[in-house]
């Protein structure tokens, strides 16, 4: 049974990137700074290929909701051995307010359009770290979901799967149509070689609208604010014990 | 500070030794002044003399004391390099560029003190060119973090010296590494350099934003300040070839029974024109203390660990030919690994060669041969070396780029017994006088630094001495570029 793979890839800021708040504290500085694909997107596609490559999955497909440089998110992706992409354009202050839940909705409408049986999302983004897309787009799918995982291997009787929970490994069992979300022991991504990007340019990108998927925009999240965390302030020297009992009873510690 | 001029009435207090005795030798014009003019270049934030950033600056991974310098200074582009440099110039100051601290050969080392130029504030991937193979680096960018960068490009940069040590460092001491077999060294990747020289000029190895795959304009100033070790001026930004990234790769382990026979299947690996990207040669000793390391379980028998680049039509084929080679010669308990796990675990047993070799002797001090010899040669210096290390009653597991030539003892002292340090050191000289013999060089990849400058000299020959002293003296006639240096 060959399956049909949706996976999910997020364009966020690079993780060796050092991030600064813009002036006016409504964000980080993006302008000119360094994107990439987020690192646990790039585990589920790793996983994806790799279904693939093991004549388990029958075709994957890459998506990503943004602006029109997303669409370099997606030629990383095919240049790694997707099949095909494609591009939900959002941008302006619609993809300021682009959120888990929106997103989950472009994900289960496409999983329904396209007939897919596994969606493959990477557990959280660097940049929001929010951890909902993919337990939410199981939710609106009423598919079950298997999060955090480690391992999957795919049998005759659906998908067993193994997750990183606090305790240590759970293994569970979970039929498809099915919504997973790896973790960082999941696999090592490969990196995309100059062939494969070159065969990638070739791959088709399909361009739609959250229109054409009778979506909206629009979330009911506002950012008020954004501050740096603030800076380290410099240690106290005391003299001898005495003063720093006292130092400590000033401070309330004891 | 305050220190200062009585000590000058007492000459003999500069045969202080020890590195924690600085603040008791003079120090060379270093007064309020030149540290008042340093600290309006780079910013107050960015100079220091607080005895902990010293020390810091003074030492890197080789087993020489730590020779803290004056001062370090932070500068954070290339203006203020020169303007440094100038200031350090109009007052026969010592300058020592320092990149992340991870060279083999004291390399910064402030024998004289003076002023250390830490330049890895400047650490931005300048410019990119994908499409024409080639990246321009700043000092701070190491080269783990341009692999990094370049993740997403289909492109790497494959020399590779085991340490995550700063690209323009590595060109200072002409890096090499486990890929040089197929990939080259520094000399052959590097297209051209920014340079600050001693009295703050900047200039470019080949000129301004040149970057061609090859050219014959003029001399080859590049390859002069590639290995040159911060002796002949500061390199604040290098051009670097890039290659692709290999489509696929495999990697394998086979024992021998005796290191005769490792080294005659690299030598036919080689004959055979198989482009090979690692070959790496671990003897029984190393093999053990890695199996110590690391909880493995590999025979303790001359080892060769291989990786082969290419696409899988070209891979099956160097897999073909190499077996048949590893067999001919005895080989045996072959492990091949294709998955990237797979291969990490594999090569996980010489990555911690190092610290392998260190635990055998926890406490103890090591140092790393680094002889290079001609390929026909190899066997021969390794069993000469082997029995060597048995007569001296010596611990020296051995690791090598056997594609090159180039193999390590890496050597264990203990530092209260002064006699062994005395054998290791008539030991490594000997190694050293062996390579000479051979055709070779005393060193391969790690640099002359502080400890090989009278090797050099049996290595050049006397009119080659001479013609590199008189470059010294045109580009540094009052010797302040890291004094006491491989010349």
């Amino acid at each position: 049974m060959a399956l049909r793979v949706l996976v999910a890839v997020k364009r966020v800021i690079d993780y060796a990137v050092k991030i600064r708040v813009k002036p006016d504290k409504t964000g980080v500085v993006t302008d000119g700074v360094k994107h990439s694909m987020n690192p646990f997107c790039e585990i589920a596609v790793e996983e994806a290929v790799r279904m693939k490559e093991k004549k388990q999955a029958e075709e994957v497909i890459a998506v990503s909701c943004g602006p029109v440089q997303c669409q370099e998110t997606i030629r990383t992706a095919l240049a790694m051995g997707v099949d095909r992409g494609i591009h939900v354009e959002v941008s302006g202050k619609d993809y300021e307010s682009l959120g888990p839940l929106q997103v989950s909705k472009v994900l289960a409408a496409l999983a329904k359009k396209e007939k897919v049986d596994l969606i493959l999302v990477g557990k959280q983004a660097i940049d929001d770290d929010c951890n909902q897309t993919g337990q939410m787009t199981a939710a609106l799918l009423d598919w079950p979901q298997g999060t955090f995982v480690s391992e999957v291997s795919i049998g005759e009787g659906g998908l067993t799967v193994t997750r990183e929970v606090d305790g240590g490994l759970e293994t569970i069992k979970v039929q498809v149509p099915a919504v997973l979300t790896s973790d960082l022991r999941l696999n090592e991504p490969r990196y995309a070689t100059l062939p494969n990007i070159m065969k990638a340019k070739k791959k088709r990108i399909d361009k739609l609208s959250l229109g054409d998927l009778a979506l909206s925009a629009g979330g009911n999240l506002e950012t008020v604010s954004v501050v740096e965390p603030p800076t380290r302030s410099a240690g106290v020297k005391v003299e001898n014990a005495e003063e720093l009992v006292q130092k400590l009873r000033e401070i309330g510690h004891i | 500070m305050a220190l200062h001029s009585p000590l000058r009435a007492f000459p003999a207090l500069k045969r202080v030794a020890g590195w924690r005795n600085h603040r008791l030798q003079p120090k060379r014009c270093m007064n309020r002044d030149v540290t008042d003019a340093l600290s309006a270049v780079a910013g107050a934030d960015n100079i220091s003399t607080s005895s902990a950033v010293l020390e810091q600056h003074g030492k890197d991974e080789s087993y020489h004391g730590c020779k803290p310098p004056d001062i370090v200074v932070w500068p954070q582009n290339v203006e203020q390099v020169s303007r440094l440099a100038a200031i350090c110039w109009a007052n026969d100051l010592p300058i020592i560029p320092f990149g992340t601290s991870t060279g083999l050969e004291g390399g910064v080392a402030a024998l004289k003190g003076g002023v250390c130029f830490d330049l890895t504030k400047m650490d931005k991937i300048v410019k990119l060119n994908a499409v024409d193979f080639d990246v321009t680096v700043e000092p701070g960018v190491t080269r783990k973090s341009l692999n990094n960068y370049l993740r997403g490009s289909g492109l790497w940069f494959p020399v590779d010296p085991g340490a995550d040590a700063s690209l323009c460092g590595m060109a200072a001491t002409s890096a090499s590494g486990t890929n040089a077999v197929r990939y080259g060294t520094m000399r052959e990747n590097v297209m051209n350099m920014e340079v600050v020289l001693a009295d703050g000029r900047i200039m470019y190895t080949a000129g301004a934003q040149r970057r061609t795959r090859k050219t014959s304009a003029g001399y080859n100033l590049t390859n002069l300040f590639v290995g040159s070790e911060g002796t002949l001026g500061i390199i604040t930004k290098t051009t670097l070839r890039l290659h692709g990234i290999p489509e696929s790769m495999v990697s394998a382990v086979c024992t021998f029974p005796t290191v005769q026979a490792a080294v005659d299947c690299t030598v036919q690996v080689l004959q055979y024109g198989i482009p090979i990207a690692r070959i790496e040669f671990l003897d029984d000793v190393m093999m053990d203390a890695c199996n110590k390391f690391s909880k493995l379980n590999y025979a303790v028998s001359s080892t060769l660990f291989l990786e082969f680049h290419g696409t899988e039509k070209s891979l099956a084929e160097q897999i073909q030919v190499t077996d048949e080679i590893m067999k001919a010669n005895r080989g045996s308990d072959y492990i091949w690994a294709k998955d990237q796990e797979a291969r990490d675990k594999l090569w996980q047993a010489r990555h911690n060669a190092w610290y392998a070799a260190r635990a055998l002797r926890p406490g103890c001090k090591a140092y790393s041969t680094d002889v290079c010899v001609p390929l026909s040669k190899l066997p021969e210096i390794i069993v000469a070396t082997k029995d060597d290390l048995i007569q001296s009653k010596l611990t020296g597991p051995i690791v090598g780029h056997v594609g090159d030539g180039n193999f390590h003892c890496l050597m264990t002292m203990d530092p209260r017994d002064k006699d062994e340090e005395r054998r290791v050191k008539e030991f490594t000289d000997r190694l050293a006088r062996r390579a000479l013999a051979m055709d070779g060089t005393c060193t391969g990849e790690h640099g002359i630094g502080l400890g090989k400058r009278h090797l050099l000299t049996e290595e050049i020959g006397a009119v080659g001495m001479e013609v590199m002293r008189g470059i010294k003296a045109a580009l540094d006639p009052k010797q302040i570029m890291n004094p006491g240096k491989v010349v």
